[in-house]
């Protein structure tokens, strides 16, 4: 009775996890298939490997998305440390509120009142517009984490500290950054993963010239299903799994539900 | 003697730490979203945004896109359509992170982080792959369309497409959303007292009312949790029926990308936009509110254990 009921647990647990992986699973495989059509197996080739590194216009996305990611992660990281910080030092309505509503909200109304924002202040739309829009939503993700990570910090350190005569910069550089470097390098992982991956707010906030890998997959496959984004979607994979798995080494908090 | 020396924060150091990025996200997140409030207000310009905001001294501030929302009713079936797809996705998320969420929580601890990190990687995947991978599998000339076709040929039927359809948006909403219903389910389940089960199968409950009676009431906090994190970005959603939809599965989100980006209709957008948040917010507020209810109502589980 007890076995039969593990069983039943074990298959509809396992269903869901092919229903999970499946997808993505097929995504790869097609990206070595040498037929276009991406309907079954054919044989393996690195043609659409090849072709990605010749495609120009992916190129140039490719180099956007990296651009906008680096800037947005190095920025979003002091600002969310910052915030990380305030938030647990100097617990504030306000700023709880304003970190974590754009986690919150529809995407899309982030992308849309940025969208006005931006071209009311006469911003020509591009890689400043995007990678400011990037900035605004990372900041609560690093906030979570590096505030994670001061919540299971013993206190005592810096009380120690501060007896022993420590000015307050001197207690944060010396004692609390350090101990929390993990969790803030986890944060900037996690700020360059969002960024490199956002479609929505950059869809509204990238104006007409500019475009990123999501955009330049998007218009890829609102044309045609093609084997050639599958090579792109599993590079893109594979450097934000491998990102995110160091992140979580860092910071086993993200894995816990907020 | 022992002396205590309380540090008490300074006001300063309070300024220097919270300044930049409460001012950062002032600027780039709450005056953006102020405007769009503001630009419901307004009417909308000539050639699209919107038009002077003072124009022959007179100050253009007026409800006209309100009563355009009101008074025409394709918007309300629009919001009513978004609304029943974000439902239904929550309540397939509901069914489908149960058994994961519980096999997780009643696993070792050796294997519970590797199965949650397998849950949670494919969120990390990007959006649109996980998109794209769905135009792939529902293809018309992937495997399941084919064998659904075959199947339905032997009943005389003819062949339905799978890709750009509600059936095809309604798949993906899922896919996309499940992992933000097994974390917060997962988080209230692991909680769970095995003595409570073990006390009921003692008093002859069998594994349904074990489930239905004690379980289930108990996990309604995670089950809530979750249904806000599932319903509020499902029913926002535009890239879903963008990409994966036919002509008529478009939802508010691709209304409301078509006012800004096509039609350039400032005003009317942001009305399409304040709705979403409203009913977005009353429905995460109705989920938090329920759920406290639900903790102070002793629930027949609870009760029992009093």
């Amino acid at each position: 009775m007890r076995r039969r009921r593990r069983v039943v647990l074990w298959a509809a647990a396992l269903a869901g996890y092919a229903f999970l992986y499946v997808p993505l699973i097929i995504v790869v495989a097609y990206s070595f298939n040498n037929s276009r059509l991406n309907a079954e197996w054919v044989g393996f080739t690195l043609e659409w490997y090849d072709k990605l590194f010749h495609d120009q216009d992916m190129l140039i996305a490719a180099g956007n998305s990296l651009a906008i990611a680096l800037v947005a992660s190095i920025v979003s990281t002091l600002l969310g440390t910052a915030a990380g910080v305030a938030m647990y030092r100097y617990p504030s309505r306000l700023l709880s509120v304003l970190v974590l509503a754009p986690i919150a909200i529809p995407e899309i109304l982030m992308g849309v009142s940025l969208l006005i924002f931006f071209v009311l202040l006469n911003l020509t739309l591009g890689l400043v517009s995007v990678a400011l829009a990037h900035i605004a939503f990372c900041i609560g993700f690093v906030a979570i984490v590096v505030r994670a990570r001061l919540a299971g910090m013993d206190e005592t350190l810096t009380e120690a500290a501060r007896d022993c005569g420590a000015s307050p910069w001197n207690t944060f550089r010396y004692i609390t950054l350090p101990l929390i470097m993990p969790g803030v390098i986890a944060g900037a992982l996690m700020a360059f993963t969002l960024s490199i991956d956002d479609f929505v707010i950059t869809f509204f906030t990238a104006g007409a010239g500019t475009v990123t890998l999501p955009l330049q997959i998007y218009s890829m496959i609102k044309i045609a299903v093609t084997p050639e984004v599958n090579a792109v979607s599993t590079l893109l994979m594979l450097l934000t799994l491998a990102l995110i798995i160091i992140a979580s080494k860092l910071s086993p908090t993200l894995l816990r539900s907020e | 003697m022992i002396v205590v020396a309380v540090h008490t924060p300074s006001r300063l150091g309070r300024w220097l730490v919270s300044g930049p990025p409460l001012a950062y996200l002032i600027v780039f997140f709450a005056l953006p979203s102020l405007i769009m409030v503001l630009a419901s207000f307004r009417t909308p310009g000539e050639f699209g945004g919107l038009a002077p905001l003072i124009e022959e001294g007179k100050l253009d501030l007026n409800l006209e896109s309100y009563a355009r929302f009101f008074s025409e009713s394709v918007y309300a079936q629009i919001f009513l359509k978004s609304f029943g797809y974000a439902l239904l996705t929550t309540l397939f998320c509901i069914t489908l992170a149960y058994p994961l969420a519980s096999l997780i929580a009643r696993s070792s601890r050796r294997y519970r982080d590797l199965l949650l990190l397998l849950v949670i990687l494919p969120f990390w995947s990007n959006f649109l792959i996980r998109i794209y991978a769905w135009m792939i599998l529902l293809g018309p000339n992937a495997a399941l369309a084919r064998t659904v076709n075959r199947v339905l040929a032997w009943f005389g039927h003819d062949p339905v497409p799978l890709l750009f359809s509600a059936f095809a948006v309604l798949v993906c909403l899922v896919y996309v959303h499940l992992p933000f219903m097994v974390l917060p389910l997962y988080a209230n389940l692991e909680k769970h007292d095995q003595a409570l089960l073990d006390a009921a199968q003692d008093l002859g409950a069998n594994a349904w009312q074990r489930f239905w009676r004690i379980t289930f009431p108990l996990s309604l906090p995670g089950v809530y949790a979750g249904a806000a994190l599932v319903f509020i970005p499902a029913f926002g959603i535009f890239a879903i029926p963008d990409i994966l939809g036919g002509p008529e599965d478009s939802l508010i989100g691709n209304v409301i990308k078509q006012q800004f980006l096509e039609t350039r209709d400032w005003p009317f957008g942001s009305v399409l936009s304040i709705v979403l948040t409203v009913v977005a917010l009353a429905f995460a507020g109705l989920a938090a509110w329920v759920a406290r209810g639900n903790l102070r109502t002793p629930s027949s589980a609870r009760g029992s254990r009093a």
